[in-house]
């Protein structure tokens, strides 16, 4: 064998058997790839394989996906792309019309969607129904509101807004590291409607949260955030909802989340399909399925984080509607108020504000 | 004659071309890589956010704006502060490394040495968390040990960002005044034992103003690489003070105002140049 191996002429031809047999791969490869491709652009949620793989058996496609954080970060890569390269996108539902004046998106159609079977808070047509035409459609929602320990603070006291600026959890408390929201909960603690704030609310929006800042021991983005509850870094986190405490329920049973009296901030997620998509049945279909019934469980439980499915008949087990407290959704959400939509205007000003919390000492 | 004639023009021709063929591609790689999108951002920096059209608002906006003239004078803290730790923490590294470890084992030191450098920004960042957390290595040996009886705040401070930074910044410090002793001739201690200096004199006047340049190259490329980082002190600081490349990200995120992000970008890029000159200027580079 080793004497074979030797010889010039049978190391060459074993090269080229190796060769022929790599571009035969590469052949079957390309044939594969070349079947069909649906490219979304998404939250971490929708890259968890339970739920994408499903879909791609039963339609013979493979879904490409690249995460983005936050709809400008989302925008600028459409941007950046050519017409075509997007299939679907994942956005939040406040800014679905933020795309529909860049004309990125194509209406859907609504008789071949199951809008009866959502939970009807969470249509929330005045930004997803743009012109009388449907361009989004909400997939997932939950809320903005306090995530706690509850073996370290007593659970009454999180019922109330109140307790997040009091002494009596000083250093305890962390912020979810996203301004729009925790605005929102700043203004439900000084008895403002979301959809109502205007620059003149500004001053006092900011005195809540710097209350909120001298109480805190940190400002984190999802995972720092989810991390420092988990850990026992801190025992409160504000903005932190289900989204934070049901991906960890098993592993720690004694994190919960409270709607308080005040109310919470509904935070929704929508499904759009781009107008230049090169396939857009295919698109549909995708949506079709993040909105049956079983992609909803699959969505609503994906590894990234939990959340709310938006539609009624999502085939979630009785756990983990447990876990996501689905029976108490009508009472949540009918103390919940949206995220604040502000104008570029406000929105600079409010994130001007957030930076000088952050700021803060 | 004639041919040779030829041949002896057009050889200095040739000899003329061959640099800047050999140059071309670097040039290329550059012009591609940096010049460009380096004037793309500057244009992009010079556009209004919403409307497009020509503004100097995105740099207004920075010196105007107490807190993101924080974020700048938060970021030179922090960098001052982990450069000068990570080189009065490397030179005795380097020098033990150098001088103390015997040469068979130096590989293996230098090994050692890098290898912070296998580990990505993140993982770094997380493990330095769950060593300074509350419940942390740190804090559980204090508070076990008696020590103390409530756990400090070590996590989420400009303390634990530094610590992040140092940790691999002075590996980098480490090998370059290391690779500088090592060229150092043994020559120059001889002769200033032989003119009657101590260890020490011969440390002060010798040895350390010749491995400055060591120095100064570590220290410029902890600065370049630690004032433009995002992941450490985003993970290890808590967000409890916003510095220069967490105020860029914030401008994207949500809002995509990139036209303000280029504009911070460039100012950063502005104050590393600045650290350059100052750095090539003390170093009399142009006279090398």
């Amino acid at each position: 064998m080793s004497v074979k191996s030797r010889n010039p002429l049978s190391v060459l031809k074993r090269h080229l058997r190796v060769a022929c047999a790599a571009t035969a791969l590469l052949l079957g490869a390309g044939s594969l790839a070349g079947a069909a491709d649906l490219n979304a652009l998404i939250w971490c949620d929708h890259s968890d394989p339970a739920l994408l793989q499903p879909f791609e058996e039963a339609n013979n496609v493979k879904v490409n996906v690249k995460e983005f954080e936050g709809t400008g970060a989302g925008l600028a890569i459409v941007e950046q792309s050519q017409p075509g390269d997007w299939d679907v996108m994942v956005i939040d539902s406040i800014d679905v019309p933020r795309g529909v004046e860049k004309g990125l998106f194509e209406p859907l159609p609504e008789d071949k969607l199951p809008l009866a079977d959502l939970f009807p808070q969470v249509k929330m047509d005045g930004s997803t129904v743009v012109g009388g035409k449907r361009y989004g459609i909400t997939e997932k929602f939950g809320y903005n509101t306090i995530g706690f320990n509850k073996t370290k603070v007593d659970p009454a006291d999180m019922q109330s807004l109140a307790s997040l600026t009091s002494d009596k959890y000083k250093g305890k408390v962390a912020i979810y590291d996203y301004y729009l929201p925790v605005i929102g909960m700043a203004a439900l603690a000084i008895g403002k409607k979301t959809a109502d704030l205007t620059e003149a609310d500004l001053p006092a929006l900011k005195a809540e949260l710097l209350k909120m800042k001298a109480n805190a021991k940190l400002v984190g983005e999802v995972t720092a955030s989810q991390t420092a509850l988990a850990t026992g870094e801190v025992d409160i986190l504000v903005g932190g909802g289900e989204w934070v405490t049901a991906g960890l329920a098993k592993e720690n049973p004694a994190l919960d989340f409270s709607i308080p009296k005040e109310g919470a901030v509904l935070w929704s997620q929508s499904l759009a399909m781009f107008k230049d998509s090169k396939n857009k049945d295919m698109a549909l279909k995708f949506i079709q399925y993040i909105m049956s019934p079983e992609g909803q469980a699959r969505l609503a439980t994906s590894s990234c984080y939990w959340g709310m499915p938006s539609n009624t008949k999502a085939a979630l087990t009785d756990d983990q509607k447990k876990v996501l407290r689905f029976d108490e959704q009508p009472g949540f959400l009918a103390r919940a108020q949206a995220y604040p939509a502000p104008n570029a205007d406000l929105d600079k000003k409010m994130q001007d504000m957030w930076t000088e919390m952050l700021q803060a000492k | 004659m004639s041919s040779n004639g030829n041949s002896g023009r057009a050889l200095p021709r040739a000899g003329r071309a061959l640099p800047w063929a050999l140059v071309t591609p670097a040039l290329g790689w550059t012009l591609l890589f940096f010049v460009l999108p380096f004037i793309a951002m500057g244009f992009s920096s010079l556009t209004a956010h919403e409307g497009g059209g020509f503004t100097l608002s995105n740099y207004s906006q920075f010196f105007t704006n107490p807190s993101y003239w924080q974020a700048m004078v938060n970021s030179l803290q922090v960098t001052a502060i982990v450069t000068v730790v990570s080189v009065l923490l490397a030179y005795p590294f380097a020098w033990i490394l150098a001088e103390q470890v015997p040469e068979r084992w130096q590989r293996l030191a230098l090994m050692l040495a890098v290898l912070p450098f296998w580990t990505s920004y993140v993982v770094r960042s997380y493990s330095w968390l769950l060593v300074l957390a509350q419940n942390g290595v740190i804090n559980r040996a204090l508070t076990g040990s008696g020590l103390m009886t409530e756990p400090l705040q070590l996590a989420n401070t400009r303390f634990a960002t530094v610590t992040g930074f140092v940790h691999f910044f002075v590996m980098l410090l480490t090998l370059t005044i290391f690779a500088n002793l090592k060229q150092l001739s043994p020559s120059y201690r001889k002769a200033a034992a032989d003119l009657g200096a101590g260890p020490v004199r011969t440390f002060l006047h010798v040895v350390l103003p010749l491995t400055l340049p060591g120095i100064m190259v570590g220290a410029f490329l902890t600065f370049v690489l630690c004032i433009g980082d995002y992941i450490t002190p985003q993970i290890l600081g808590g967000n409890n003070e916003l510095l220069m490349p967490q105020l860029v990200m914030m401008q994207i995120g949500r809002r995509g105002d990139f036209p303000l992000a280029s504009a911070l970008s460039i100012i950063l890029m502005a104050v590393v140049t600045i650290a350059y000159l100052a750095c090539a200027r003390w170093l009399k580079i142009e006279r090398a």
